[in-house]
């Protein structure tokens, strides 16, 4: 049996094992992996998600139990040393041999430091391992509390940039230092740099161009930057990301070709100077090029294992490779593709630039005008993926190519229409270079009727993501095409959408989960359908979550939201954020006495937190003796009416916004929905209560209110939409009713006002004709409906403390009087849970 | 962690008495505690069936288990984690849908309306 060596258990490297797996051919031959880093291969494309939970499992490509299924060996933290290639053998740092019959060096790249003196000091860091990242979030860490404590990230490219926003969101003012006179050179023109720098300095970062850094300066750790131009910048740490270099040292000593200026030498089949040894990866120089993106680097696995196995349709590298990116997570959107500065008279470029917005669009077009070369959008790049499958395809472009930028202008375009006009051959998934053609192909053969299921199939949108949004548009526009209406059912027990169970719900009458289950459902039921119950109830009778606490979702179950130790928050209704002195003081005396860390929240309330669960009944207890109800923190239910102090003190005030927002707090206070809902009221349009930032939002204005729906702010902020105005209170809650109900009906589970509003046919106009037109000829029912929740509502703190039974679950054990023993350390004058 | 590892039904040496059947809910868990080690134990009453498990979460080291959501996915019994919605088959203890390690799961018998927990110490 043949044996396959693969050195490096990177991306690229475990792609290469994870095809081997899958290889038809594999009982002939052996494969053995070394790794140098001590974990299995992650997703170094997502490494920045690690800054938000610090969770290297969800990083993970495959655990190590996958290699050992597949009859893999995973050698990790075993370092490779030297390659003989004449006797077919490697040595490892543990002073270990191995012989191969094919080696596959897939070893990647190294961080580029430039040798400026100082570099070697505490708090310089460079940026592609976990092991990185944990040093940069320990010592940001460190210096966090200093006042003014900034990061400096040296190199403004794809990288460097989303390692400055990740410091950024840590709370450290962030410093960009660019070599170049724009930032991404490489992708970007000087209009596009320019309105990209515009945008980020507006998220808080700060941007220096042209900057060559000379010195690191400092006693011991980092304090501060020198520069060619004699200037100087204070850092209190600094981040390097000034380009890769190709790992080629193991090659270059085994006398295996490299480049003059590094990376292994490949051929079209990913060959290297040495028999039967292949590279592939950023370690691979290919056509004098390094390629610092996965989808290359897969490619190349594909080829390089094909090239082994001798496989009858193993194909060869392309002469062109696409570098076409779209970056993420930096705040704002980027992208370039194709040829993006072509050289003058080659191409026609079509641009659209809006200052005002931070947008910048250029298209590249050949001078006879019939194919697209390439482009860069900057700050809106939805057009994105249209565009690059139009490029990559060459396909023709319309008669006014400027329509390809400027469609969307007013947001209303339908870049995802022309998804189905693409040819079969469209690569969708660059990443698993998987087509149209084989997308419809598992479409019409039923194996796929969903996103998801087409990523479970065809292994479309495992590696970068990229392609996800064309794939949920090819799934749409296909289910369409074809009269199929989308269904998002609940979950294997009941294939019901909610707004079907909610009707199926009302229709026969049905009160309990376990009804549910046995007239409409199969199976015993998970914790998706259980709580997406629990909310029909609410929404049907007014259901607390006390009488069937088990279905609720575990917040809901104890009334209140799990914190990291297993501790509980405590958050009491302050309708409208006006609270009495003596109110005050009695939140106070209550978290004093149970040592609850107390903030103020941003939606003008107070959170006590660090409760522990036997704690919850008798802290209730005393808060609802204080004249407090509960504030439904948990739930996915009213949160809080936000007001601004309106004309009541505010010279500008055209109403009284906080009488209004307490009334209105008062009224849907309680009320349980798809998601939370969260509201506010504003004296005026200087709109101080952030009002369109909510699910509904109300400004006064000289005749009335205007009312404004379907805004948040959160992952994906949207402003909310004029639906009706200017009217006067009462209509206004009356539109609210109507809104609201119609919202509860029918809204899936956890889709939020702004989402929903997305998928409405129709859109705003529809939903003003439902809700201010009336023409379902629905208005009286759903106002009705509200009205009986409204009426319906009852404090479910005060039932649960004043009856035993429902008392009983806040019992953390069974069979013991015993409490729980939870570590806390000090913070400031508080205290907080000992961290993960 | 290393507290806590699967008891089946032949290793039981001591069947510790967790409480009467009457006070664990219906459909879902409560912990008790037996020693230092903290164990989950839930009552599925469609099926009429008892588990039981750790009650720390090898996610997070979190003692949070029995607080969680209990289900079926394709037959078989699980738990959600309360803090990340990590599932975990109450019959073998594994991960469902992730690559945390596999949870400690212990036998349940009833006698007279009593619930009993085995393990081997
Ligand atoms: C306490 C608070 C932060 C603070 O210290 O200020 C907070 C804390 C939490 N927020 Fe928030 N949010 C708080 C105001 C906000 C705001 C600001 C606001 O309401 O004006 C927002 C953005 C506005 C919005 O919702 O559109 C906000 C957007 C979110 C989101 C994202 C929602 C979205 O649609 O994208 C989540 C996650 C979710 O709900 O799925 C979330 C979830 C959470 C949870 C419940 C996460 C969890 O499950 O543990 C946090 C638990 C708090 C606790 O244990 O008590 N929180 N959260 C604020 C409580 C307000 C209150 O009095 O009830
Ligand atoms: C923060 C970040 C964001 C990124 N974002 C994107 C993006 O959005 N899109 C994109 O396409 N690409 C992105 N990339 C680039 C992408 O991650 C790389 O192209 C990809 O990881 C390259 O894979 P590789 O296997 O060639 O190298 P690596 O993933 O670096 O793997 C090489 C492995 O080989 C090991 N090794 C080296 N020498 C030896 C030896 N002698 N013995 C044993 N083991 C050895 C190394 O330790 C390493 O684990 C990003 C990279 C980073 C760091
Ligand atoms: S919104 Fe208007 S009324 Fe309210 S505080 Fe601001 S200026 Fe005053
Ligand atoms: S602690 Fe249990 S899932 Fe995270």
């Amino acid at each position: 049996m043949q044996h396959i060596v693969v050195i490096g258990n990177g991306m690229v490297g475990h792609k290469f094992c994870d095809l081997f797996s899958r290889h038809p051919r594999r009982g002939e031959f052996r494969l053995s992996v070394f790794g140098e880093e001590g974990r299995p291969a992650y997703d170094r494309v997502h490494l920045s998600a690690y800054f938000t939970d610090r969770d290297a499992d969800k990083l993970t490509l495959a655990p190590r139990a996958w290699y050992a299924e597949h009859g893999m060996e995973l050698r990790t933290g075993e370092r490779v040393t030297a390659i003989d290639t004449g006797q077919r053998r490697l040595q490892t740092a543990r002073g270990e041999s191995y012989p191969y019959d094919y080696l596959v060096l897939a070893t990647g790249s190294a961080p580029f430091v430039p040798p400026v003196p100082g570099c070697d000091r505490e708090g310089v860091f460079v940026y592609r391992t976990i092991e990185d990242l944990d040093a940069i979030l320990d010592y940001a860490e460190r210096i966090r509390h200093r006042t003014g404590a900034r990061c400096a990230v040296m190199g403004g490219g794809l990288l460097g940039l989303e390692a400055a926003k990740a410091t950024l969101d840590m709370g450290l003012a962030t410093d960009v230092i660019e070599f170049a006179p724009r930032l991404m050179p490489r992708q970007l023109d000087d209009e596009g740099g320019a309105t990209l720098r515009g945008s980020l300095e507006k998220l808080g970062l700060s941007v220096h161009l042209s900057r060559s850094t000379t010195a690191i300066g400092g006693n011991g750790c980092i304090s501060h930057l020198e520069f060619a131009d004699g200037s100087r910048l204070d850092a209190d740490m600094l981040i390097i990301s000034a380009g890769i270099r190709p790992r080629d040292e193991l090659a270059r000593a085994a006398g295996i070709e490299v480049g003059p200026r590094g990376g292994i030498l490949a051929d079209a089949h990913m060959r290297t100077s040495a028999a039967d040894v292949f590279v592939i990866g950023e370690a691979a120089l290919y056509r004098e090029m390094i390629y610092g993106l996965v989808a290359p680097g897969y490619e190349m696995a594909r080829v390089a294992l094909g090239t082994i196995m001798a496989d009858a349709d193993c194909g060869c590298m392309p002469d062109a490779i696409d570098l076409s990116t779209k970056l993420k997570l930096i705040g704002t959107d980027v992208a370039s593709f194709g040829d993006c500065f072509p050289e003058t008279g080659t191409a026609r470029s079509i641009t659209f630039h809006d200052e005002a917005a931070g947008v910048y669009k250029r298209i590249n077009i050949s001078p006879d005008g019939k194919r697209l070369l390439g482009g860069i959008l900057v700050g809106d790049a939805a057009d994105y993926n249209m565009l690059h499958q139009i490029y990559r395809n060459g396909m023709a472009l319309p008669p006014q190519p400027e329509d390809l930028i400027l469609g969307a202008r007013g947001g209303g375009g339908d870049a995802g229409a022309g998804v189905l006009d693409l040819p079969d051959a469209a690569v969708i998934c660059s990443c698993e270079n998987i087509t149209k053609g084989r997308l419809c192909g598992a479409l019409d053969a039923g194996e796929a009727d969903s996103v998801k299921g087409l990523v479970a199939c065809t292994g479309a949108g495992t590696g970068c993501g990229g392609c996800k949004p064309i794939l949920s548009d090819l799934v749409d526009n296909y289910m369409k095409a074809r009269g199929k209406v989308v269904r998002n059912t609940i979950c294997e027990h009941f294939d019901y959408t909610r707004q079907e169970l909610r009707d199926l719900v009302v229709l026969k009458g049905i009160g309990s989960y376990d009804a549910a289950l046995d007239e409409l459902g199969r199976g015993g039921g998970c914790e998706v359908c259980k709580p997406v119950l629990a909310g029909i109830f609410a929404t049907v009778t007014a259901e607390t979550a006390n009488p069937q606490a088990v279905i609720q979702d575990t917040n809901d179950r104890f009334l209140a939201n799990i914190q990291r130790n297993g501790t509980y928050s405590v958050v009491p209704r302050v309708p409208g954020g006006e609270i009495t002195p003596e109110k005050l003081i009695a939140i106070g005396a209550v978290a004093k006495k149970y040592r609850l860390y107390t903030k103020i929240t941003g939606g003008q309330r107070i959170d006590l937190f660090g409760a522990r669960l036997d704690q919850l009944p008798p802290i209730w207890e005393e808060l609802i003796a204080a004249g407090f109800e509960s504030g439904h923190a948990y739930g996915k239910s009213l949160r809080t009416v936000k007001s601004c102090v309106g004309s009541t003190w505010c010279r500008y005030g055209m109403d009284d916004s906080v009488s209004f927002a307490i009334e209105i707090e008062e009224r849907y206070k309680g009320l349980r929905s798809p998601h939370k809902l969260k509201g506010g009221v504003s004296g005026c349009i200087r709109e101080c209560a952030e009002a369109r930032g909510k699910d509904f939002g109300l400004i006064a204005v000289e005749e009335g209110y205007n009312l404004y729906v379907c805004g948040n702010g959160g992952a994906r902020p949207r402003h909310a939409e004029l639906l009706a105005g200017p009217v006067d209170r009462q209509t206004a809650v009356r539109y609210l009713d109507r809104f609201l109900m119609f919202y509860l009906r029918t809204a899936g589970p956890l889709v939020r006002t702004a989402k929903w509003l997305e998928g409405l046919e129709g859109g705003i106009a529809y939903l003003r004709s439902v809700v201010v037109d009336d023409a379902l000829g629905l208005a009286d029912e759903l106002e009705r409906e509200m009205q009986g929740l409204v009426e319906g509502y009852r404090c479910e703190w005060r039932e649960a403390v004043e009856t035993p039974e429902l008392r009983a679950r806040f019992r953390p054990f069974v069979n013991t009087e015993e409490t729980e023993e939870l570590e806390f350390v000090p913070l400031r004058e508080q205290q907080m849970p000992k961290p993960w | 962690m290393t507290a806590y590892h699967t008891i089946l039904p032949e290793q039981v040496t001591t069947w510790v008495r967790a409480g009467r059947t009457t006070q664990f809910p219906v459909g879902a868990g409560a912990t008790i505690k037996v020693g230092d080690r903290q164990i989950a134990v839930f009552y599925f009453h469609r099926t009429d069936r008892w588990y039981a498990c750790q009650n720390l979460c090898p996610h997070k080291l979190e003692n949070v288990l029995g607080r969680g959501l209990t289900g079926e996915q394709d037959g078989v019994p699980k738990v959600a984690c309360p803090l990340h919605k990590r599932t975990f088959s109450l019959e073998t203890g594994a991960n469902l849908n992730g690559d945390c390690p596999p949870l400690a799961v212990y036998p349940v018998t009833i006698r007279d309306g009593e619930v009993f927990v085995g393990i081997d110490d």
